[in-house]
């Protein structure tokens, strides 16, 4: 299966929304992360439009695909796309970090907004992926499990022990999507804590793993219909991105980690985004 | 020794009104610690600039070591370093530091009372909007329950400076708590700091407020609005958590009848607990704790959330007059 036009089209306008939308959350709150979901919205657009099986409609069903973001610091891209899928309004979008709104700093389980699960602690996500891929296996159910992670999240040690046990239990339903931006929070990956090669290091955990460039929609697509014809093991698709993608003072730099845009950063970000 | 020290904090106290995080003041004690102790070695997980390990990692570059986003990792390499004679810091959030890593840090680090000393920063609602992942509410529960770890968790960023300084002065394990936000200092130039003491910052006989970190801040508010209504109440600074000043809590008790806790901390395991420990043994009174009530935080602006969950000047005050309303009914 490949993408059609209209997909294709599709697919570039959320990723340019999910863009928009990280600019203009951390900018209303002032504080915020929003270098890692511009870098990552390609291929999270991908996964939310083309593959995961979550809407408006199914959020209740326990048969449905799940979503864990691992590297919840990066949920503002995650908000823009659950709103896009209708399961919140836009407007919700604004109040992001804000006391009072279901939109935390950093994802909390909140089934009615379709955020699956409470992440922020890096290390995390992949082990409560494999438990629930392991539950959906075991009910017999066609639910995929999708976990987000990061090459510094990769770092946890706990990455590799849900790594051992996903493909010790032959989690074919559990696809990890690794955003590979060479950027941590005090710099360069390679200078902070090289993680080397993700792909051979899932491969030789017992993984489907492979390399590709994380803003090659078709290269996202292609991934991700190859990971659910496997039958016996997990798949990790390592995306190699730009942090800030879109925005050309925010490409590659580690200090767009953490840090919100100002009013005249912000403006000038939109309209390099076309706003 | 302690006094010329007190007096190296000066430029901490210039601008008014004088505010600091004591964050801020554990990475310049790093500096002066890193010439003075050649075996200082300094360990962080991807949050040097927000620890401020920074500046001692450019210092001392050959005696600084980013181990990444691995915190479980870091606290065995601290051990390991400790093993062959160094002093060490290993620093995160104190959500990472000590939740991520406490089977470490009890395993590697206490049994075998390394030298390495544990300081966090981040603690508790003050890091604000990130919300509940990174709100860490349990870290003096978690750190004072390891036997033979001291817990210190200084009010300001004079005191901070003190306490990073008995820290490394003293062998063996040690937890640090330290702050994001920006706090009032409270302390002079002239104050001392010594492991196991307390420090009465205002004198008072109806109601005695022990508290730590930014809450003394908060009980030197409340004490004020309290005076007002003719309550007059005592209040002290507990950053020595463990070894804590018994005598002086036990004095508090004795003169003012009643005691309140305040701690941006839960209220099971933390300050409160500890200085209940006390009382119930040496001297019971009617107590009551400001903190939060096992419940996880949330996002939002760092001070809403401390007025929100009743640990601001008027949260403490409304606590105390209640105690001492109750003391005397
Ligand atoms: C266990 C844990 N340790 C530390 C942190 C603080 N932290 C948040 S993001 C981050 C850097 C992670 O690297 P990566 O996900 O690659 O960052 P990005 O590419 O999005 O900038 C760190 C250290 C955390 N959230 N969890
Ligand atoms: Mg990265």
């Amino acid at each position: 299966m490949t993408l059609t036009d209209q997909q294709r089209d599709e697919i570039r306008a959320a990723a340019n929304t999910v863009r928009q939308d990280s600019v203009r959350m951390t900018n209303a709150a002032t504080c915020g992360h929003p270098g890692g979901p511009m870098g990552m919205a390609d291929f999270m657009s991908t996964l939310f439009l083309a593959h995961l099986n979550l809407n408006a409609e199914n959020r209740h069903d326990p048969e449905r695909d799940r979503f864990i973001l691992g590297n919840g610091h990066t949920c503002a891209g995650l908000y823009s796309l659950l709103a896009q899928k209708g399961l919140f309004p836009s407007e919700s979008l604004l109040e992001f970090r804000k006391f009072g709104s279901p939109l935390q700093g950093h994802p909390h389980r909140n089934l009615d907004l379709g955020i699956d699960m409470s992440t922020g602690s890096l290390g995390n996500g992949l082990s409560v992926g494999a438990g629930m891929a392991l539950a959906a296996k075991q009910n017999n159910w066609e639910t995929r499990v999708y976990v987000a992670s990061s090459d510094g999240e990769s770092q946890e040690g706990q990455i590799w022990e849900a790594a051992t046990a996903a493909a010790h239990y032959g989690l074919s339903n559990l696809t990890v999507m690794v955003d590979f931006n060479n950027i941590q929070i005090d710099g360069v990956m390679r200078e902070v804590m090289d993680v080397r090669d993700l792909r051979e290091k899932y491969a030789a955990f017992g993984w489907h793993a492979v390399d590709i460039d994380g803003h090659d929609i078709d290269a996202v697509d292609g991934a991700l219909c190859a990971a659910k014809e496997e039958t016996t093991r997990p798949s990790a698709i390592i995306c190699h991105t730009t942090i800030g993608k879109g925005v050309s003072f925010m490409e590659d730099k580690a200090a767009w980690h953490g840090v919100a845009p100002n009013d005249e950063q912000a403006q000038e970000a939109l309209a390099e985004l076309g706003a | 020794m302690l006094q010329t020290m007190a007096r190296e904090l000066a430029p901490l106290h210039q601008g008014d009104p004088i505010k600091a995080a004591t964050r801020e003041a554990y990475g310049k004690a790093l500096l002066e610690l890193g010439e003075e102790m050649p075996d200082l070695c300094v360990l962080d997980a991807d949050l040097s600039g927000s620890t401020k390990t920074k500046a001692f990692g450019q210092a001392y570059p050959e005696r600084f070591f980013n181990c990444g986003v691995a915190e479980a990792n870091m606290m065995g390499i601290a051990a390991g370093l400790a093993s062959m004679g160094k002093t060490v810091f290993a620093s995160s959030f104190a959500m990472f530091a000590t939740g991520k890593a406490w089977e470490q840090v009890r395993q590697s680090i206490a049994v075998p009372q390394f030298n390495v000393k544990v300081a966090a920063t981040h603690a508790g609602l003050t890091v604000g909007e990130d919300g509940k992942s990174h709100q860490m509410l349990e870290d003096i529960t978690l750190m004072r329950v390891i036997p033979g770890m001291r817990v210190l968790v200084p009010a300001d960023a004079v005191e901070a400076r003190l306490a990073i300084r008995a820290a490394a002065e003293n062998e063996g394990p040690f937890y640090v708590r330290l702050s994001r936000a920006s706090t009032p200092v409270v302390f002079g130039e002239d104050y001392k700091f010594e492991l196991g003491k307390g420090a009465v910052l205002r004198d008072g006989g109806d109601v005695a407020i022990i508290a730590c970190g930014i809450e003394v801040g908060m009980a030197l508010a409340a004490a004020e609005e309290l005076a007002q209504s003719g309550i007059e109440a005592r209040v002290i600074a507990m950053a020595s958590i463990k070894p804590i000043d018994a005598d002086l809590i036990t004095e508090a008790a004795r003169d003012c009848g009643c005691v309140l806790t305040a701690e941006e901390h839960q209220i099971r395991g933390g300050l409160g607990s500890a200085v209940a420990e006390v009382l119930a043994t040496r001297a019971p009174v009617p107590m009551a704790f400001c903190g939060m009530d096992d419940e996880f935080g949330q996002s939002g602006d760092a001070w809403d959330l401390i007025s929100h969950y009743g640990l601001d000047g008027p949260g403490l005050a409304a606590s105390a007059r209640a105690l001492v309303e109750a003391k005397n009914s």
